[in-house]
Parts: structure tokens; C-alpha cells; sequence
């Protein structure tokens, strides 16, 4: 177990390195962040002022043996826009997108999971097919879509939510955190329940699957001859049986709910990691562009590994071992 | 007893009305990078320290000069210019305002850390400073250098008491944001939110509002959402789709009014031989610049139906422009109108220049930086075509153009030039691109007239307005018949508020809450 938790890190440091050279040069053949950044008033010494105050005047390989240097010693670099650290920005919004991404996958299980079994057990009702049926518009309609739909509908025409922004927020670990307070919570709840539509008919649809490939199972049918509960036939023996691609998906979407928080947060101006690399793209900041897919991969790999560490906790079959 | 209760609940009602009424929320479009008024020159930066900082000389909605820290300015030798200050005006720490801030202020500009477009911009021609007494400010120059004024509406004015150097993040995280301003910073939270309180010791005429949020919603269909919605009172840049809407929206109101944003193309001129993207009419390659040809460049300009293009694809929200700056506005050459299309004299140009078969030509531009401008490259590519020009169409992200435009990568590209006054366009835009002087910073197309270099050297070294704005016009009328650039329009700026609110718009985009008010 420790070997493979050993080798499991050496293989994340590579994929981390990889990555910094692939994000490095990509940043770096794109635009130019000085033009983006100065006045347009600005005359030709300024210009050149800039291109040296940020360091963009030396060549490309002595910029990236730099920035590896730096952040080995945990520094990855100065905004150039906020001429603050980049990890320290990320590291202030990641709160905010943290609570959003963390609320829209319980979301989806507490939503997806008992309408996917309801689904799964009664496929022929009309609840069934409705469930079914009202799924496909979850994963296929675009979400700035259905976003702006859902500011027109409850806060534009209705008035019941505020339409955007973060709301009031209260302190939890030196943290600002929105789901402490009632306002903060009315202003989740929108860019919450958008961010999960795609994941809710994810795990609906693979709870559904999964309930009705088990279900005319022998150990099913064994275990009803038996003559226990059909709720605990389904709730034991079933839940667990369908469990294990249902974590194997929300680990991964976990990570993607994090990563393309972008658009969700754009719509709603919820002042997240995503709204910040999306600001940051815009004006061609690249340390913090850089800074952010690192930790957008560091976040991939650590997830990959607890879902690996949690398949054997659920099925006892699985070895880590063996699968080297 | 009832109607005792009745009244209470009155009075309590009207008295939460009041409260409410007294609260204001403002919607940006793009987050201001810090609280610092002299860390980046950038317009967000600005409209955020309007609200919190004062300048010497501030300007007025059509951007004439008006008096702000400074009562009066005048040159009282060739290189001295004097400036009498406002009395009895106190910072937000509780310091009084006096020569020694402005000083101190002009000394911090240029050491600002870090900093991605420097403030030394609007500080740089002042060589020295003396301050004869606390209320006046002597400030020389090298030589006449008549748009000082014009300059120091850009420079915000900080205490003195900050101590050597104040750090950027001080700003931002409050303690070091004091001004003079109307309004005094309570919390800052980048890039979501900042909180004010009105100022009630402020000079100026006293804001309606006593508390102030400004929001940053760039999102343009969630900024108006939100203002639909209630919860934001005021939004700027409201998107020309959403404006033909709105007006018809009893919700809400806009202000309107003519930008100093002009919206023009570049021709190429930076070759004498072939440019890269215009060949013969079969896609042959040609051996000379067919844009160093100015009857080319006079059937270009003549192919554009500006009025259509202000109309269907601005829908009605910009002014076709023949020059720089709008009718009635300082510098404006009469009479020297937006080109009228004619598709025959176009035709018969390009022919007299030796292209009777026309060319093939690409327009470039942005897709995401000015309003509509993938649409309007559009437009003109089919109007290019009618007169035998075969214009293909490449809009591009906004930090891939810029950086190819700055290379001279293409050939024929919409760009557009924000500005103060009209000499402002022709020292950065037209004149010869001059590294040594710093003049034509982004005469990307390299012009080059010396008639018209000759002009504006003249008139940056006039120190009468009259006399200037004569050159001015002058100059105006050479690049315009010489077809340095192609002005297209200049941009209509919209605010959109709730009803019952009024707002007096700027031509310089800025957004004061202070001039926001319940509507008479």
C-alpha cells in the first residue's frame, strides 16, 4: 500500500512538470500582456518600461527556469495585474468556488440518487419516465443558458432570489463562507443547483442503470427469498452494488465541477476561482493562468488517488497491488 | 389606538423607505486591479477612484476642464504653469489638503512598485515643483506645454501622511485609502465588491446616496439581469442588443450621450512593397503596397455607408464620424463630414489607380473588445465588395490581435482610440511613430506626413487656445483628406438605471455616483 501511495507521487510529479512546460510555452506563445495591461495612452519608453518590469524582455527558457526555481520554493509567481502572489488570489477564492462545487455534487446525490433509484425500481411508471425524460434536458442544456433563464424566472419576473453576486458572508476558520447565512444561502442557491444540473442527471441516470441491471440479479432474488425488506434489499445489497461507479463519477466530476465552476460563476458574478482565471485570461496574466492549472491538476491527481483508496473500502475484491 | 398603531407602521415604513432609498448599488463591467489610484492606469481603476480621490482639475460630462482641488490654472511664463488651490478641503484621515500633498503626490507616482501602466505618464513632463505657499503650486515644464491641464485630470491626489513609501496593498486593504473624495472606502473585496460611505465634509455638492456598493458584474446579460431584478440601481455599459430593449422597458432608464471613443481602421503603411494580405483580384501576388496609393485609399473610405452601419448593426447606438471628435465638441473642423458612399467614384478611383479588376483584401479585427466589432468588419467587407474589393473577414480574440496588430501583421484592421481632447488623436494616432519623443505610441498603421508632423509640432508648443485649436483643425483637414485612417464612428456610451433615478452621462465613460439622483 505504501509502496504504491510512493509511486503513485512520483508519477503526479512528473504529470505536474509535464504540464508546467505544456502551460508555460502555451501561455507564452499567445498575445502579448504588456498591450493588454498599460494605458493605451501610454508612449513608447513606458512601453518598454512595462516589458522589463515584468520580466518579459528575457528569453523564454530563462523566464520558465525562473519560474521552476521559484516555485520550488513554493512561489509561483507575482499577478501582474494585482502585483500580489498568484497562490495567495487563488488561495482567496477558492473558498467561495469550494462551497459552490461542494454544494452542487451533494446536491446531485441527494437529488440524483433517489430519483435514479425511484427510476431504476419503477422504470415503466410515468414518475419513471418522466424522471428519465426530464434528465436529458439536464446534461444537454447549455448552463449559461439555463443560468440566465433561472435569473430571468426567480429573480427578474418572481423577485424570490437575488439575481447574482455572493450575498452576506460569516466567518468560519478565519474563512468567509455564504451557506452560514440565510442571505448567503438565497444567493447559492441559483448558481448551486446550475452548476449541478449536468451532475444530478449523471448520477440519476447511472443509479437507474445500475438498479435495474442488479435488480434481476440472483443475490436479489436470493436475497428476497430469504425474505428480507425490499428496503433492505435495495438500500444493502443493491446501494452497494451500484455504488462504486457512482463514487468513481462524482470523485471525477467533483474535480470538473471545481474546474469549470467558470461559466456557472460568470453568469452569477459569484467570486470564485473560475471568475478569476476567466479575468485573468482576458488580460493575459499568466502567473496566475499558470498557478491556477497547476492546482487544477494537483486537485485531479489527489482526487484520482482518494477514489482509488475509497474503491477499497467498498469492494473488498479491489487490491492496489495487484493492479501494478 | 388602530390609528395610532397605522401611524406608527406609517412612520416605520417611510422611515425604512428612507433608509433604503439612501443605499445605492452600482454594477461595473470590469474589476478595478486595486484600490491605489496610482498603481495601473485602467479605466475600472478609475471609475472606482473618482468616488474615493479628487484631482487637481477634474473634467466636466462633454470633458471640458473645471476646476476640482485646483480653483485656477494659468501659465505665467513659457514653462511655468500656476495653479491656485481649493481651501479649507480635508482629506479622509482628517489632514488638510494643501500644496504639500500635491508635491508628495507627483513624488510617489514614478516609485510605485510593480506597477503595469504607470501613472509617470501624466506626471513626466513636470521637472519641477515649488510650492510658494500652501495654496499654490508652481510647476515647471521643459519648454510650452500647453496640455498640462488636460494631464492632471488623470492624476489622483493622496496625503502626504502616508509616509514614504505607501505600499499598493495597503490600499486595498484600507488603511492607506484616503482621499478627498465624496465618497470613503468601509471594505474592498476584489473583484466582487466595494463598500462607501458618503464623505459629508466633501467639497463638492453632496451626494443623494449615503452608502454606496459598487459591484463588478462583467457578464453583460447578468449585469442587466441584475438591474431588472432590483438589485443593482445603476449599471454602465449597457450592450446595444440589450439598450433597443430596455428602452422599451418601463422598469428601467438610460442616459445616453456621444462617446470620445472613435472607431476607425488602420491601413497598412508600414511597406512599400507587397503587404501580407491584399493581392491582385486573382489572388496574384503584387509587387507594391496598393494603401501607399491614396486614391486606394479614398475608394476604401468612400466604399463604407457609415449611416448604414450606425444603424443596422450599431442599431442607432453610435455617430458616423468624418474626424476625430463630435460637432460642437473643442477642435472640431467644420464641415468636415463623414465621406458619403458612392460606389461609382469608388470603382472609378481604384481603376485610375490601376486596379480596374479590383483586389482581394483582409479585414481584420477584434470579436470581443469594442461594441459589435466582429458585425461591423462584417458590414464593411460586403461594402468593400460591391466596389470590387474581395474582402475576406478575420475577427480574432482581442490578446492574440492586439499583439499581431502591434507587429504590423495585417493589412487592413478596426481598431478604436479613446481620448480627452482633440490633440490628444493626432500626437498619438496619426503623427510619425516617434520612439525618442514618445509621440504616435500607436500609430500602428505608421503614417507618416510630414506637413502634417510639421502642424502638430507647431501647435504642442502654442500655448494660446484659440491660436491651438486652429492648428488643430488644420492638422485634422490634412489627415483626413490624406486618408491617414478610415473613422468609421464614435461610440454613444449607455448607462441604464430604475426608474424614477436620473444620471447626467459622460463622454469620457466614467461612472460617478455622484451624479446619480432621484429624478426631479
Amino acid at each position: 500500500m505504501t509502496t504504491w501511495i510512493f509511486r503513485r507521487l512520483i508519477q503526479a510529479i512528473f504529470v505536474v512538470l509535464a504540464m508546467t512546460v505544456i502551460v508555460f510555452i502555451g501561455v507564452n506563445v499567445i498575445g502579448d500582456p504588456v498591450e493588454i495591461l498599460i494605458s493605451p495612452q501610454a508612449d513608447q519608453a513606458e512601453r518598454a518600461r512595462a516589458v522589463i518590469a515584468l520580466g518579459l524582455d528575457r528569453p523564454l527558457w530563462e523566464q520558465y527556469g525562473r519560474f521552476l526555481w521559484n516555485a520550488v520554493q513554493g512561489d509561483l509567481g507575482k499577478s501582474f495585474v494585482f502585483n500580489e502572489p498568484a497562490l495567495r488570489l487563488i488561495a482567496q477564492r477558492m473558498p467561495a468556488t469550494m462551497e459552490l462545487a461542494v454544494t452542487a455534487v451533494l446536491l446531485s446525490i441527494v437529488l440524483g440518487i433517489p430519483l435514479g433509484l425511484y427510476a431504476g425500481l419503477r422504470p415503466n411508471s410515468f414518475a419513471g419516465r418522466s424522471i428519465m425524460a426530464g434528465s436529458i434536458f439536464g446534461f444537454s442544456l447549455p448552463s449559461f443558458w439555463v443560468g440566465l433563464m433561472l435569473i430571468m424566472v426567480f429573480a427578474v419576473q418572481l423577485g424570490w432570489l437575488p439575481s447574482t453576486g455572493r450575498g452576506q458572508t460569516a466567518t468560519l476558520f478565519g474563512v468567509q463562507w455564504s451557506f452560514l447565512t440565510r442571505d448567503g444561502l438565497a444567493h447559492m442557491l441559483m448558481p448551486a443547483l446550475n452548476l449541478s444540473l449536468g451532475n444530478i442527471a449523471l448520477v440519476l441516470r447511472l443509479t437507474r442503470a445500475g438498479a435495474r441491471e442488479n435488480m434481476p440479479m440472483d443475490y436479489v432474488k436470493f436475497a428476497r427469498a430469504k425474505g428480507l425488506s425490499p428496503v433492505r434489499v435495495v438500500f444493502v445489497h443493491v446501494m452497494k452494488n451500484i455504488t462504486i461507479p457512482i463514487v468513481t463519477v462524482i470523485g471525477l466530476e467533483f474535480g470538473s465541477t471545481v474546474a469549470f465552476a467558470v461559466v456557472t460563476e460568470s453568469v452569477f458574478a459569484w467570486p470564485g476561482m473560475g471568475k478569476l482565471i476567466i479575468d485573468s485570461i482576458n488580460v493575459l496574466d499568466r502567473p496566475v493562468i499558470v498557478a491556477y492549472l497547476m492546482m487544477i491538476v494537483f486537485l485531479f491527481i489527489t482526487i484520482n488517488l482518494l477514489v482509488d483508496l475509497l474503491y477499497t473500502v467498498l469492494d473488498p475484491r479491489v487490491r492496489l497491488e495487484s493492479r501494478e | 389606538m388602530l390609528k395610532r398603531l397605522a401611524g406608527v407602521g406609517v412612520a416605520l415604513l417611510l422611515g425604512t423607505t428612507v433608509a433604503v432609498a439612501q443605499s445605492v448599488t452600482m454594477a461595473m463591467s470590469s474589476s478595478p486591479t486595486s484600490v491605489d489610484p496610482h498603481y495601473h492606469t485602467f479605466a475600472p481603476n478609475e471609475t472606482l477612484g473618482i468616488h474615493m480621490y479628487d484631482r487637481l482639475i477634474e473634467r466636466d460630462p462633454l470633458n471640458n476642464l473645471i476646476p476640482g482641488l485646483a480653483l485656477s490654472w494659468k501659465l505665467i511664463d513659457d514653462s511655468t504653469w500656476e495653479l491656485k488651490l481649493r481651501q479649507g478641503v480635508k482629506f479622509h484621515d482628517g489632514s488638510a489638503f494643501t500644496a504639500a500633498d500635491v508635491a508628495y503626490t507627483f513624488a510617489r507616482v514614478p516609485t510605485v512598485v510593480n506597477s503595469p501602466g504607470s501613472f509617470s505618464i501624466y506626471t513626466k513632463t513636470v521637472v519641477a515643483m515649488e510650492t510658494p505657499d500652501p495654496y499654490t503650486v508652481r510647476m515647471k515644464t521643459n519648454g510650452i506645454y500647453p496640455l498640462l491641464p488636460v494631464d492632471l485630470t488623470n492624476v489622483f491626489i493622496i496625503p502626504k501622511n502616508l509616509g514614504p513609501n505607501p505600499a499598493t496593498e495597503e490600499f486595498n486593504s484600507g488603511r492607506n485609502a484616503a482621499g478627498t473624495g465624496a465618497f470613503r472606502m468601509v471594505s474592498y473585496k476584489q473583484g466582487e465588491r466595494v463598500e462607501l460611505e458618503r464623505n459629508d465634509a466633501w467639497w463638492g455638492s453632496k451626494p443623494h446616496w449615503q452608502h454606496l456598493t459598487i459591484r463588478m458584474i462583467p457578464n453583460d446579460g447578468a449585469r442587466t439581469a441584475a438591474l431588472l431584478a432590483g438589485d443593482v440601481q445603476l449599471i454602465e455599459f449597457v450592450p446595444t442588443a440589450d439598450a433597443t430593449r430596455l428602452r422599451a422597458d418601463k422598469r428601467v432608464t438610460l442616459a445616453e450621450i456621444a462617446s470620445q471613443r472613435i472607431v476607425y481602421l488602420w491601413l497598412d503603411r508600414s511597406r512599400g512593397g507587397p503587404t501580407p494580405f491584399i493581392t491582385g483580384p486573382n489572388g496574384e501576388a503584387l509587387t507594391v503596397n496598393p494603401l501607399n496609393d491614396k486614391r486606394v485609399r479614398q475608394a476604401l473610405t468612400i466604399a463604407i455607408n457609415r449611416p448604414a452601419i450606425v444603424e443596422r448593426v450599431m442599431e442607432g447606438a453610435a455617430y458616423a464620424a468624418g474626424q476625430f471628435v463630435a460637432p460642437g465638441t473643442w477642435g472640431h473642423a467644420p464641415g468636415l463630414n463623414p465621406p458619403t458612399s458612392d460606389v461609382a467614384r469608388a470603382k472609378a478611383l481604384l481603376a485610375e489607380a490601376g486596379y480596374p479588376n479590383g483586389l482581394r483584401i483582409t479585414l481584420h479585427g477584434p470579436n470581443d473588445r469594442y461594441v459589435n466589432d466582429g458585425k461591423i468588419i462584417q458590414a464593411i467587407g460586403q461594402m468593400w465588395s460591391r466596389i470590387g474589393v474581395q474582402t475576406t473577414v478575420d475577427a480574432i480574440t482581442w490578446p492574440n490581435y492586439i499583439a499581431r496588430a502591434n507587429k504590423q501583421d495585417f493589412s487592413a484592421y478596426l481598431l478604436a482610440w479613446g481620448f480627452g481632447e482633440a490633440t490628444n488623436p493626432l500626437r498619438a494616432l496619426v503623427y510619425t511613430f516617434s520612439p525618442a519623443k514618445g509621440w504616435g505610441a500607436v500609430n500602428r498603421g505608421r503614417y507618416s506626413n510630414p506637413e502634417f508632423d510639421g502642424l502638430v509640432d507647431r501647435l504642442m508648443v502654442t500655448a494660446d487656445e484659440a491660436q491651438r485649436e486652429k492648428l488643430v483643425i488644420e492638422a485634422t483637414r490634412i489627415a483626413m483628406e490624406d486618408v491617414a485612417l478610415i473613422p468609421l464612428h464614435l461610440q454613444q456610451n449607455i448607462w441604464a438605471m430604475r426608474a424614477g433615478l436620473a444620471f447626467v452621462p459622460r463622454a469620457d465613460e466614467d461612472t460617478r455616483v455622484m451624479d446619480l439622483r432621484p429624478a426631479p
